[in-house]
């Protein structure tokens, strides 16, 4: 096991290498100047040249990679053109915001999309299975941008309720916007959690019902255990092992899908940072953000690989 | 489990009447349409017939582990003289593995991936009898032993993807003779072994079933097997038993023509290689369409208006043995000195 995880971990160097060079180049390769944008609209030329040069971005392009990978990998990852600040320091807070927010939107996910994908198999067919089903389409088809708006409408502003509602007179329940208190992170978490719930939800669905027809449950049932623990136990550890891909599939797409929701309720994020960041053609911060992020993203699926290995026992990692 | 013996029942299992089906939108499937037999105290019987004339079902409804669409629609499953139709889910699950265990045909897929074969044995202990994990896993290596799997110890930890499809069956007779069951149903046990395993796991239900005194309802359609382990036979045709013998008689006198047709079905070693297999002709009808009268009756090659328009009851001799058929009633309308031994002549 410790072998397959230093295995693991090595793999990652070439993924990582990859990341870097296609977000060095996608930001060599969109119009706009980033010493233009530093010096500011109507700045002297010669002011421009300086800044070019100071940021090295007069030299050839591989040079500037180089540059930028040797320092990478000491822990530097340059210095935001915007603030002037380490591009390690500014990401530092934001990133453990952002993987607050993805990693209480997975466990919303996982707890709602199971519970949903079990009742669902386990009474296939049936009006609540149809109706579920239905209301995870709608989960899936969602645009997060869009929910957040509405849940920002529904329950941060409010609604006005009749009078003869008890102990509310309006649905103002949680805050619109940061990071931090329980009411800030409500809505934020069921806005991003939303559609990874649904995808888990059929997931499990299906994965369920493949698996309640195998001939080992027939044998637990024919063994005299009782129907709850041949679902929970028999059942649902076979059908974990696709759901866990899924799981930390979703992970990663949650890292994305915070870009969004993060705009949308004003939480300081990495994703608020990435899109701040190419708003002002800050590329240090571009590439220093998805750079951590996809570590991020690599770490999320060594830790699913080694779930997997707990699950299945035929998969022998070593 | 089991206390003193209880003297009021002869058969340790009489089935009488068994009705299953299968329900669709607009159809009932009529998979098991009143099947009768009995088996005596620690005796065992064979149910013979072709794939689709309702074995299996018959013995899913023993243990009610008819999944929906399927239905149990009626007739008695007395066991120990009591009707399991009667009894609660729970009393049921009390039963299940306890005092009636099964096995089933498919080995591979029969235990559970993510168990290991001790945790899987042990279960059937822990449910029915209370036992810690620690005292389950000590019986469980005692149930390897005795199913004869070589250094149980380290098997008991394994994994049924590091096990043979042997082994494996013998893990699952293991699982099965745990709680010392009165009743062992074999659902095909062997048909997914190659020859030689079949005959070492034959040899141990036989050897276990003497040892620990048990009946056992043993589901096939290999006629080498019935030979081998029975002490009666059932024959099914289409959800109806259409023979119930003891072994010798079925092969000695078999009567029915479709028994007739197993038996010339099998090859024989000293058989003319250039001649054609025996087979009987014509395929299973469909369950949704059944013939009216006795529904071997457009396969048999002496049916008669009689045999297509009505069907026949299961008479029982003054041996006991049962049979379905019109040639063996006052009734028969055919040629009466027929024999139905005659068949691959009638026919060709």
């Amino acid at each position: 096991m410790f072998q397959f995880i230093i295995r693991r971990i090595l793999q990652t160097i070439p993924v990582l290498i990859g990341v870097s060079i296609i977000v060095f180049s996608m930001m060599h390769l969109v119009p706009g100047d980033p010493a233009q944008v530093i010096a500011g609209e109507g700045a002297p030329q010669e002011q421009i040249d300086n800044i070019r040069e100071r940021l090295g971005l007069n030299d050839p392009l591989p040079k500037q990679y180089l540059d930028y990978v040797t320092n990478a990998v000491q822990g530097d990852l340059g210095t935001s053109m915007r603030s002037g600040r380490d591009v390690s320091s500014e990401i530092g807070a934001r990133f453990w915001v952002t993987v607050e927010l993805a990693f209480y939107s997975t466990v919303l996910a996982v707890f709602v999309g199971l519970i949903v994908g079990i009742i669902s198999a386990t009474r296939k067919y049936s009006a609540i299975d149809t109706t579920l089903m239905l209301i995870a389409l709608f989960g899936l088809s969602m645009p997060n941008f869009w929910l957040g708006l509405m849940l920002i409408q529904w329950f941060a502003i409010g609604i006005d309720l009749p009078s003869w509602v008890p102990f509310f007179s309006n649905t103002a329940w949680f805050s619109p916007s940061g990071w931090g208190s329980f009411s800030q992170i409500v809505l934020p978490v069921i806005t991003l959690g939303t559609s990874s719930a649904a995808i888990i939800a059929r997931m499990t669905r299906s994965s369920m019902l493949d698996v309640i027809g195998q001939d080992y449950i027939r044998t637990a049932r024919a063994k005299g255990v009782k129907e709850q623990i041949v679902i929970y136990r028999h059942a649902l550890k076979n059908a974990l092992i696709p759901i866990v891909t899924v799981v930390g599939l979703q992970f990663g797409g949650l890292l994305g899908g915070a870009v969004l929701t993060e705009s949308v309720f004003a939480v300081n994020g990495m994703g608020k940072l990435i899109i701040d960041s190419i708003q002002a053609r800050d590329f240090p911060v571009v590439q220093g953000t998805i750079l951590v992020a996809s570590l991020l993203f690599v770490f999320v699926n060594l830790v699913v690989d080694v779930a997997y290995r707990l699950l299945n026992k035929r998969i022998d990692l070593d | 489990m089991t206390g003193a013996p209880d003297t009021s029942y002869d058969n340790i299992l009489e089935i009488k009447n068994l009705q299953t089906s299968f329900f669709t939108k607009d159809l009932e499937v009529k998979a098991v349409d009143g099947v009768s037999f009995s088996i005596p105290k620690g005796k065992v019987l064979g149910v013979v017939g072709e794939s689709g004339s309702g074995k299996s079902i018959t013995s899913l409804s023993i243990l009610r582990l008819i999944e929906e669409p399927g239905k149990v629609k009626g007739g008695e499953i007395l066991f120990k003289g009591e009707n399991l139709l009667d009894k609660s889910e729970a009393q049921m699950r009390k039963i299940r593995g306890n005092e009636i265990s099964m096995i089933f045909q498919e080995p591979m897929t029969s235990l559970n991936p993510t168990f290991t074969v001790g945790q899987q044995i042990g279960e059937s202990f822990r449910i029915h009898q209370g036992l810690s994990k620690k005292e389950a896993k000590k019986k469980s290596v005692d149930m390897l032993k005795l199913v004869g799997i070589p250094s149980p110890e380290k098997r008991v930890d394994q994994y049924p993807f590091e096990l043979s499809g042997g082994m494996r069956q013998r893990v699952m007779i293991a699982i099965a003779l745990a709680c010392n069951p009165d009743l062992l149903i074999a659902d095909e046990p062997t048909t997914a072994l190659d020859v030689t395993i079949q005959a070492q796991i034959l040899d141990l239900m036989k050897e276990l079933q003497e040892k620990l005194d048990m009946g056992i309802l043993l589901i096939t359609h290999d006629l080498g097997v019935v030979a081998e382990t029975c002490d009666y036979v059932a024959v099914m045709y289409c959800g109806k038993v259409v023979e119930f013998t003891d072994k010798k008689t079925l092969f000695t006198e078999p009567k029915h023509p479709y028994t007739v047709g197993l038996m010339e079905s099998i090859p024989q070693y000293d058989q003319d290689i250039e001649g054609d297999l025996a087979v009987i002709k014509g395929s299973v009808p469909s369950p949704a369409d059944m013939p009216k009268g006795c529904r071997f009756a457009p396969r048999c090659p002496f049916a008669t208006d009689l045999c297509r328009n009505k069907l026949p009851d299961l008479e029982t001799d003054e041996d006991g043995n049962q049979i379905r058929c019109w040639i063996y009633s006052d009734e028969w309308d055919g040629d009466p000195e027929v024999n139905v031994y005659e068949r691959s002549e009638s026919t060709s």
